[in-house]
């Protein structure tokens, strides 16, 4: 995974309540045997008509926030199906920052396992910033020092598990971690089909 | 390890026992690695995942932990024929050439015990109580019923468990839902999952795993407890769990993979380990009466925007929260809907009885029960009935069931997800009104456009017949 490096864009200000990641990513979208080529199905319905042409009043094709890296997002954002295809679309955009007040379980896992920084914050600073947003400014994510400024000056700070914090900013491989505990997990398994002869394999 | 049952020195809940007993070692990034007992994929989120393996160069860790069941992409009309759409066929093709070069053993499409993974794993005694079980996708929760903790992975988590055969996790907290009373006699799992939805929210769950207690949850079905542990997703939570008892351990007996006679006291022994202790805490409670349940289905795009199916559909001026107001007005215009009109007045075109959520057996017999010497309206458009496996299938047909769905004006059809993604063929058109006994109503989620009204395989059967939703107990002779 690529180490995760401090990002300074303006945010896509995208207050919605249970964005689902049908809704990021809809299913026939999901017919791929790849990681990449996602991102055209990203958020479909909020940015294209069903004839294909464009939904010009979206958030997503504001020329000012063409270039953004950073989503502010409304609450349970990702719900739903555990798709990585929506992280997958979400990356390929070129977000790399989600920020908002909850995220769904899986969905947040999604994006960490890919190097998507998910901010979790109280309802009052999200939409402090969801104003920053929409007046243009920039605002610019530290995560050694866990903090969000914005062009204005103001300093929000964020929390984050430290090992979380580590793994995000080396760019660590998850499975290649884990198999430094591949004896203790050989071992695991041979106790436990022992201990459990009935799961064990025919 | 914590193989042994011994009593811990801590109360401890369902969630935490099986929690503790299959922790294998701390990781690097600060998450816990902990041993996954059975793993499922399909066909739409694991061929990534074993590409993820081969740029490692990594082999799978544990084939004989791994089942394969192709179930997003397949068509549920003649399986003999070739699948038409070719981004489905290579889905599953892809799907069957990892399961052979890694044995790993594949339920195919001419195979009897193929259908939903959420509902061949039941079926066959794989899901287990106290197991750790996890599938590329969210309804995994569904296997919770048999007191397993069961959860939905994305492809990333895939490709860690085909390698490892662990996941690194973070404990959840410990929600504890208890409903007490006696249910409504034609009410069913999914009207319960959808007042507690209804009642918690869509992200009610999040960051918890849900254990479902209560004398109404013990006299639930196994197929109902399925159908309730599905939608924990729904409400937000990752997994939901029911302390296994004798009804779980009678469902077992006897599957092709549960325990012999040989083995059977001794599964039975460690299985009854598995059910929270009485002082175990729970971080946050939440307490139902099943005899105020009423019939249930959704009027918006969120299974948390239900109300009872006699209802009217709400002022989204009505809401205080003003990002529930806007998700409300949004939905209203999606389902086009008007506020304060009765949910019944707006006239289905398709009626979709299937899903992981309710696509067994009794979930067969229920609509059946309804649809028995009745007629869909003329309305109707399409109206599908897809049991969640070939052996549904066959049980449903042997009891003659699939004779009342045709007869109705039901099409009978080969099992897979079928029309509550609308993956395959199946779809629902845009602008269309579905009543559907699946788990999700988003945008788009039936397809691009469509409209759809979460409910019960019963209230399914009557809004087929009625032409639009009713409360069974409204539908005349």
């Amino acid at each position: 995974m690529e180490p995760f490096k401090n990002v300074s864009s303006i945010a896509t200000p995208f207050q919605q309540a249970n964005v689902d990641t049908d809704l990021i990513v809809p299913s026939r979208y999901l017919k791929t045997i790849k990681t990449t080529g996602i991102g055209e199905g990203l958020l479909y319905t909020l940015r294209f008509h069903e004839d294909g042409s464009p939904i010009k009043s979206s958030v997503f094709h504001q020329p000012l926030y063409a270039n953004s890296a950073i989503l502010l997002t409304g609450p349970n954002f990702g719900c739903g199906s555990s798709r990585e295809h929506a992280v997958w679309a979400l990356r390929e955009a070129g977000y790399k920052v989600l920020i908002g007040t909850s995220f769904a379980d899986i969905f947040a896992s999604n994006c960490y396992k890919n190097g998507i920084l998910t901010v979790t914050l109280p309802e009052d600073l999200v939409n402090e910033l969801m104003c920053a947003a929409v007046a243009g400014l920039e605002m610019a994510v530290n995560l050694e020092k866990q903090e969000i400024t914005t062009d204005e000056g103001r300093v929000i700070s964020f929390d984050i598990p430290l090992a979380r914090k580590d793994y995000l900013l080396q760019g660590l491989d998850e499975i290649s971690l884990t198999l430094q505990s591949v004896d203790n997990i050989k071992a695991y398994q041979e106790e436990r089909l022992q201990h459990l002869p009935w799961q064990s394999f025919d | 390890m914590p193989l042994t049952t011994n009593a811990k020195p801590q109360p401890a809940t369902l969630y935490d026992k099986i929690w503790q007993q299959h922790v294998v070692d701390m990781h690097a990034s600060g998450g816990s690695i902990i041993y996954i007992d059975q793993h499922f994929i399909h066909d739409v989120t694991s061929p990534q995942a074993f590409d993820m393996l081969s740029a490692r160069g990594l082999p799978v860790f544990s084939p004989g932990s791994t089942l394969a069941v192709p179930d997003h992409n397949v068509p549920t009309t003649a399986r003999e024929l070739p699948i038409k759409d070719a981004l489905s066929k290579q889905q599953i093709d892809v799907l069957k050439s990892n399961a052979r070069a890694n044995n790993i053993t594949l339920f195919d499409l001419d195979d009897v015990r193929n259908g939903i993974v959420h509902v061949v794993g039941p079926e066959q005694g794989i899901t287990q109580p106290g197991m750790t079980i996890v599938c590329g996708d969210s309804h995994t929760s569904t296997h919770g019923a048999f007191g397993a903790l069961a959860f939905g992975i994305g492809t990333s988590e895939v490709a860690h468990t085909l390698a490892t055969q662990t996941l690194v996790l973070h404990k959840s907290k410990n929600m504890k839902v208890t409903v007490n009373g006696t249910l409504p006699d034609h009410l069913s799992a999914k009207d319960i999952a959808l007042a507690i939805i209804g009642k918690i929210g869509a992200g009610g769950g999040t960051g918890y795993v849900i254990e479902y207690c209560g004398e109404t949850i013990s006299a639930l079905s196994m197929e109902g407890r399925m159908t309730l542990c599905n939608m924990s997703i729904e409400a937000g939570a990752r997994a939901g769990m029911i302390a296994p008892d004798n009804k779980t351990f009678a469902y077992l007996k006897g599957r092709p993979s549960a325990p012999d006679a040989k083995k059977w006291d001794a599964a039975l022994a460690y299985w009854g380990y598995f059910k929270s202790d009485c002082e175990a805490v729970f971080d946050k409670e939440i307490t139902l009466d099943a005899s105020e349940i009423v019939a249930m289905a959704t009027w918006g795009t969120s299974p948390e925007q239900v109300i009872p199916v006699t209802g009217r559909v709400p002022n989204p001026y009505d809401f205080d929260d003003i990002v529930k107001k806007d998700a409300a007005l949004k939905a209203l215009e999606y389902m086009g809907l008007k506020a304060g009109q009765k949910l019944s007045d707006a006239t289905l075109d398709r009626v979709f009885i299937g899903s992981c959520t309710n696509a067994r057996i009794e979930d067969m017999r229920a609509a059946a029960k309804v649809l028995k010497g009745r007629k869909i309206s003329s309305t109707i458009v399409q109206a599908l009935a897809v049991p969640g496996s070939g052996l549904v299938k066959k049980q449903a047909e042997d009891e003659g069931l699939d004779v009342i769905f045709t007869d109705a004006g039901f099409e009978w059809r080969e099992p897979g997800c079928s029309m509550c993604l609308g993956m395959n063929p199946d779809r629902v058109g845009p602008e269309e009104r579905c009543a559907s006994t699946s788990n999700r109503n988003f945008e788009g989620r039936q397809g691009p456009g469509a409209r759809t009204h979460l409910l019960s395989p019963a209230l399914a059967a009557a809004a087929a017949v009625a032409g639009h939703l009713i409360d069974v107990k409204e539908l005349g002779e």
